[in-house]
């Protein structure tokens, strides 16, 4: 086996950047696998190619991970691991093992080379992932199909420097680009997490690394929540009693109140899809009510319930901005609810028993529609469920410990939440198809997670 | 041996008691004459007013002493008054898991409340309902809220202006006592009180 893969095509050029920089920086990379149901041949088996390159250690480094961690790809480690040195052979050299029938490449691109495909096949790769550095600090990412027996794809990035803080966003987006490639899904891999800690807001990249503080007073904070652009978030902060709401711009880091907040107890902000309206919850003296402010014009206060003996809070937009799930008490306890976004036809969304289903809280709408994420009592701890809206099916997701405030990566299958499950509370992410499940952050209190949209490039904020 | 000084030491008590007996026939006063007499009493009556002057001017200067010491007695009394209304005023109101509802021995600790803001017209507080970590982060603001309002509606039923009272929620975001128990987090299920203004001089209801 070994001998086959000497007969790699390799390129090898010059270092971009410093080779003693060329590590990764994150400090956590310890997913477990809990539970899964893994069916072999389900998901494509993807190999990510050692590069020979020392700058680009840190990329191939970020993209294995990313692609391990969008849970579409059995990642295949090439026997001896990374540190095998291949020599290098002639461009179009022959793949060894003859009668294959489709041993050449068709991709042609300068940085690519003929794989030997058959060599990749037997391993059980579908894909393989090349990364190649090019002038002018450039990487180029090849994606092999390895069963076609050709070049898929070819993406390039310029690479800011690694100390960058755009570095990584850079990487996580070539990454998604190579997802996108391979199977035409949407990744997440360019992607942060706010959340709270200690009654600050923190950002963190969707593989836990970058952690950076977003909030910007003493003043302790609350629910945070991402505008559909992923260029501006929102979230609450107690003043004086009260709660005051903020939309902060990411890559300036300035912030603004919300017009007509902060008189009362306003928290809990929900952007709607085309970014123009701030649903909230308003608690007053008679009761918790849902609100919408236009904060494009800065204007507008509009009351969508009126619950005078019970309370309407938590709003989440559907993704066509048609409809707001949110949590109401009208039945007792706390439970899923669904209106018209004009506050009319409020509806049960989530079914329940009267008087066995326990408690039901924080509902996000995933971004494709179909499912609305909530976390609910069950004997006396919170498990995380997702309503199909559809069918109004609820199906419980988590079991172990106690699991709350589900929010969904863009993908819609990813969902990042609170879980005790390993002694004490912290961030979690769940794979819904396979139950893969991850640690986000392995810090004690963070809590109240939102996730991002998938970011936009200029969205990397500079400190 | 020992009762040698004994004996001496008494012998010596006894000498000196025969000696004093012998001077006191010598110095007993002699009756004396009518003249004398007036003259002495004119002399008494002097001394008398004086005296009777003297005894006036220490008797109000006592009552000035004691106004003052009354007057600091009060005052330090006010102070201490102030601080217990204000302690009385501070007691927390606890309740039942995911309840917003009185208990009925909390009924007792509001009249106090209902009192001391009938007492002090220009007392304003804010009361603020929290919650405890058990349920769920978001909910508990609203929870805390009906806490906050419970507490307002029975005060402002009994008779205050519903201005002098803001509520406020902190749901389960500052609590009392820090551990993962029932006992701490029936202290954390709570209303408190707090003075907004006009909480400077106290008066007891």
């Amino acid at each position: 086996m070994r001998r086959l893969l000497f007969g790699l095509a390799v390129l090898s050029i010059g270092p971009t950047v410093r080779p003693s920089d060329a590590q990764d920086t994150s400090a956590i990379d310890r997913g477990v696998r809990i539970g899964i149901v893994y069916r072999p041949g389900v998901r494509p088996g993807m190999v990510v190619l050692p590069t020979h390159a020392p700058a680009l250690d840190s990329v191939r480094t970020l993209l294995s991970r990313d692609l391990d961690y969008s849970d579409r790809f059995e990642l295949i480690t090439l026997p001896g691991g990374d540190s095998i040195r291949v020599t290098a052979a002639a461009p179009g050299a022959r793949p060894p093992a003859g009668g294959a029938g489709r041993g050449t490449g068709g991709g042609g691109a300068a940085a690519a080379t003929t794989l030997n495909y058959p060599l990749y096949q037997a391993l059980g790769a579908d894909f393989a992932v090349a990364v190649t550095p090019a002038p002018g600090d450039t990487a180029i990412v090849t994606v092999h199909d390895v069963a076609a027996g050709g070049v898929r794809r070819e993406v390039r990035a310029r690479l800011p420097a690694l100390k960058d803080p755009g570095f990584r966003l850079v990487v996580h987006q070539l990454a998604d680009r190579v997802l996108e490639a391979a199977l035409g899904v949407g990744g997440t891999a360019a992607t942060r997490v706010l959340f709270v800690m200690e009654g600050k807001v923190y950002a963190i990249d969707q593989d836990g690394a970058d952690q950076q503080l977003v909030s910007s007073s003493d003043h302790q904070a609350m629910s945070p929540a991402w505008a559909g652009d992923g260029r501006r978030f929102s979230y609450m902060e107690f003043w004086q009693g009260h709660g005051r709401l903020f939309v902060q711009d990411v890559a300036s880091g300035k912030r603004a109140p919300v017009p007509t907040t902060g008189q009362a107890l306003d928290f809990t902000p929900a952007f709607s899809p085309d970014g123009k309206t701030l649903a909230f919850s308003r608690a007053t003296e008679e009761g918790t009510d849902l609100y919408t402010v236009n904060i494009k014009d800065g204007c507008c206060l509009q009351r969508l319930t009126v619950g005078r003996f019970y309370d309407n809070l938590s709003p989440t937009y559907s993704p066509d901005g048609q409809r707001i799930a949110f949590v109401s008490t009208r039945a007792g306890l706390p439970q899923i609810y669904v209106m018209a976004a004009d506050g009319t036809d409020q509806q049960l969304f989530a079914p329940f028993d009267y008087g066995a289903t326990g408690s039901s809280n924080a509902p996000e709408w995933s971004p494709d529609g179909q499912t609305v994420a909530f976390h609910r009592d069950v004997g006396g701890t919170l498990q995380v469920f997702v309503l199909d809206v559809r069918t109004r099916a609820v199906r419980q997701l988590t079991s172990v410990g106690r699991n709350e405030d589900p929010t969904w990566a863009p993908d819609s299958r990813h969902m990042a939440f609170v879980s005790d499950r390993s002694g004490y509370r912290q961030l979690w992410i769940i794979d819904v198809e396979t139950g893969r499940i991850r640690p986000l952050l392995q810090k004690s209190g963070a809590r109240l997670p939102a996730w991002s949209p998938r970011l936009p490039e200029t969205a990397s904020s500079t400190p | 041996m020992k009762r040698l000084p004994l004996l001496l030491l008494s012998g010596l008590v006894a000498v000196a008691f025969a000696a004093c007996g012998g001077k006191q026939p010598e110095t007993t006063p002699t009756p004396t004459g009518p003249n004398a007499d007036s003259l002495r009493a004119a002399q008494q009556a002097r001394d008398d007013s004086m005296k009777a002057a003297q005894e006036e001017a220490d008797r109000r200067a006592q009552a000035e002493a004691k106004r003052r010491q009354e007057i600091a007695d009060s005052l330090a009394a006010m102070g201490r008054g102030t601080e217990a209304v204000k302690t009385l005023l501070a007691t927390m109101i606890h309740f039942d898991y995911d309840k917003a509802l009185i208990r009925g021995g909390d009924a007792a600790v509001l009249d106090q409340k209902v009192a001391i803001l009938q007492a002090n017209s220009g007392l304003r507080i804010r009361v603020s309902g929290h919650c405890d970590e058990r349920g769920s982060d978001e909910y508990n603001l609203a929870l805390g809220n009906r806490r906050a309002t419970a507490a307002k509606q029975y005060i402002v039923s009994h008779g205050i202006d519903a201005s002098r009272i803001e509520t406020a929620s902190y749901g389960e975001e500052r609590p009392l006592a820090p551990g993962h128990d029932e006992e701490s987090w029936a202290q954390n299920r709570r209303d408190e009180f707090e003075i907004l203004s006009g909480g400077e001089n106290l008066k007891q209801p």
